[in-house]
């Protein structure tokens, strides 16, 4: 059973539905292998293993009844960022580390009805405010090929859990790079659909504009499989797109002619540390390989990305984040009168990160730093979506790095804004709205530490996934970086 | 674009949050630094430029006007701080007469 929990999600759903092996089976031994992994890597906030048996019965029963069931039996984590009925969600903070959701979102909701067993709510930095997972209230989550360094966030207990071989599939939120960036430091596949493919609804709001839910998986036909059942319109999320979905699982091509992939001019690689840098070096030749036509394109406003991200992100944030008041739900501090309980419980309740992130965002929306500030930030997303535009006018995709640098030790970014340029390869991409994958991509040394892996990065136009998961997936099938496990289980060879 | 200045004890007012003094200077220093990276907005020529709020507008979406049964009561007060009966209690906010 151990065995088919490093199978294909695709796979082990085969097996179930065949009844070679129960879903009860398959959660059995997800919930043993957690047991025996996460007291080191801590990717879980909580394990909902009694959840996990009664779903998996009732897949069983299902299967028992004739039903097919793509991800019949499959173990999924959950980011602790979306509501799963009666289970806790705390976005890693302090001011809902009590909170039960009321319900199920839709993005869970759909794996589910599926046949996904959910195995649990796993760590982030808080409110997905990070890019480290050191932000978390409520634990410590570490990268599963070096303990002694991130997993990369905010969606670093999801990636951990399945580069730990804990989880099958994870589902993780990105607003500014949060599947991605974690996906490349823990050598997982990372994906983040286009804006409002996939519905938020039950996902606790951090940027509107920019959330959006994607699969993190061990292999990029998996990805595609998760995907596939998430995408599309949902009445409970009014930015959903009611676009038909192109199903992705499936499709494939062999080799990479005939595909033109943009290389970012303003990307220098020149930037990168040498053994990063010969890695993606590597990797574009590896796409050329496969008969990749490479074309210089320019995204000439990339570079002021990050600044635009951290206006419009923390002016969101300090709009969604009013809702947490101590009155309905949530901590609440007392204080001697309604102002003062209000303050006193956001004081207690949000992180250091948070409390920056809403003072900024309130500052930039308030009155004589409106239009300096926040209306200059969106004139300046107009600007990135058309330089892309512009760039896949010559290019199907583009390619670049998932991060500057492969995953650090903690406490290694104490500034907040060298934490923020982790980032700058991917928030372009979530300002433009466009999806774009991490798949694994090679490994590097850096800082004197051991070889760790990272992620390159592909992005195509809106709406454009299923060409997005073709290359992304004939790329991997080509060079296999993922094959390499986690070294922290003994299970490469050294 | 305004100055890197940032009256954090003011702003945290707006935001609700109390600061000790200590973290109004840190988070002052850290804001304002923070301030002066996002300046590099200026460089940009945006007179001509609209805004974008989102990349995928959807306007004037609408569902069918249909019932259906909301929450039970019990499961919208079951994470209440505090509740009383049917109510979540909270405090006064009307001045004694």
């Amino acid at each position: 059973m151990s065995d088919l929990l490093a199978a294909a999600a695709g796979e082990i759903a085969r097996r179930v539905s065949s009844r070679d092996v129960s879903a009860a089976d398959m959660a059995d031994a997800a919930l043993a292998r957690i047991a025996a992994r996460d007291p080191a890597i801590g990717a879980f906030l909580t394990v909902t293993a009694d959840l996990a048996r009664e779903r998996a019965r009732a897949v069983d029963a299902r299967i028992t009844d004739g039903e097919r069931l793509p991800l019949a039996g499959v173990p999924l984590a959950i980011k602790d960022n979306m509501c799963l009925a009666g289970t806790r969600t705390t976005c890693a903070s302090r001011i809902l580390e009590n909170f039960i959701a009321p319900y199920t979102g839709t993005a869970v909701a759909r794996l589910l009805d599926a046949g996904a067993i959910p195995l649990g709510k796993t760590n982030l930095d808080e409110f997905a405010m990070g890019s480290s997972c050191e932000n978390s209230a409520l634990g410590v989550t570490r990268n599963p090929y070096d303990l002694a360094r991130v997993p990369g966030g905010s969606s670093g207990g999801a990636v951990a859990s399945v580069a730990a071989g804990m989880a099958s599939v994870s589902l993780g939120s990105d607003t500014g790079g949060s599947i991605r960036e974690p996906a490349a430091f823990c050598n997982v596949v990372g994906m983040k659909p286009t804006y409002g493919r996939v519905s938020r609804y039950g996902l606790i709001a951090f940027a509107s504009s920019l959330d959006q839910i994607g699969p993190i998986a061990a292999n990029v036909d998996d990805a595609a499989l998760v995907y596939d059942i998430m995408a599309g319109r949902d009445p409970f999320d009014a930015t959903s797109s009611a676009r038909p979905v192109e199903p992705c699982f499936g499709a494939r091509r062999d080799d990479l002619r005939g595909v033109r992939v943009g290389v970012v001019r303003e990307f220098d690689l020149a930037a990168l540390e040498p053994g990063v840098r010969a890695a993606y070096e590597t990797a574009y030749r590896d796409l050329e390989k496969l008969g990749a036509e490479l074309v210089e394109v320019r995204l000439p406003t990339a570079d002021y990305g990050v600044a635009t991200y951290y206006l419009i992100a923390p002016a969101e944030c300090s709009s969604n984040l009013a809702r947490f008041d101590g009155m309905r739900y949530g901590l609440r501090v007392e204080g001697a009168d309604v102002a003062a309980t209000y303050e006193a419980t956001r004081a207690a309740g949000f992180g250091d990160e948070v409390k920056r992130r809403i003072l900024i965002g309130t500052h930039a929306l308030s009155s004589g730093y409106y239009d300096a500030y926040y209306v200059r930030a969106q004139k300046a997303r107009t600007l990135i979506a058309a330089d892309f535009a512009k760039a896949f006018a010559s290019c199907d995709a583009i390619a670049c790095p998932s991060a500057a640098s492969a995953a650090f030790t903690f406490n290694a970014k104490t500034d907040p804004v060298s934490m923020y340029l982790m980032d700058y390869y991917t928030i372009p991409m979530s300002l433009a709205g466009i999806p774009a994958i991490s798949v694994p991509c090679g490994w590097a040394a850096t800082d004197g530490g051991p070889q760790m892996p990272l992620g390159l990065q592909l992005c195509t136009p809106l709406f454009a996934e299923r060409e997005l998961f073709e290359i992304a997936g004939a790329y991997e099938r080509a060079t296999n970086h993922a094959a390499r496990r986690a070294p922290s289980f003994g299970e490469v060879p050294a | 674009m305004a100055s890197s200045e940032i009256d954090v004890a003011y702003v945290a007012q707006l935001a609700r949050i109390a600061l000790a003094p200590a973290e109004v200077e840190r988070f002052g220093a850290q804001l304002g630094a923070l301030l002066d990276f996002v300046a590099k907005l200026e460089e940009l020529p945006i007179a001509d430029v609209d805004a974008t709020a989102q990349v995928i507008p959807a306007m004037d979406v609408a569902r069918d006007d249909v019932v259906r049964p909301s929450w039970p009561r019990e499961t919208v007060l079951a994470n209440a701080p505090q509740r009383q009966g049917a109510y979540f209690r909270v405090p006064r906010i009307i001045g004694e007469a």
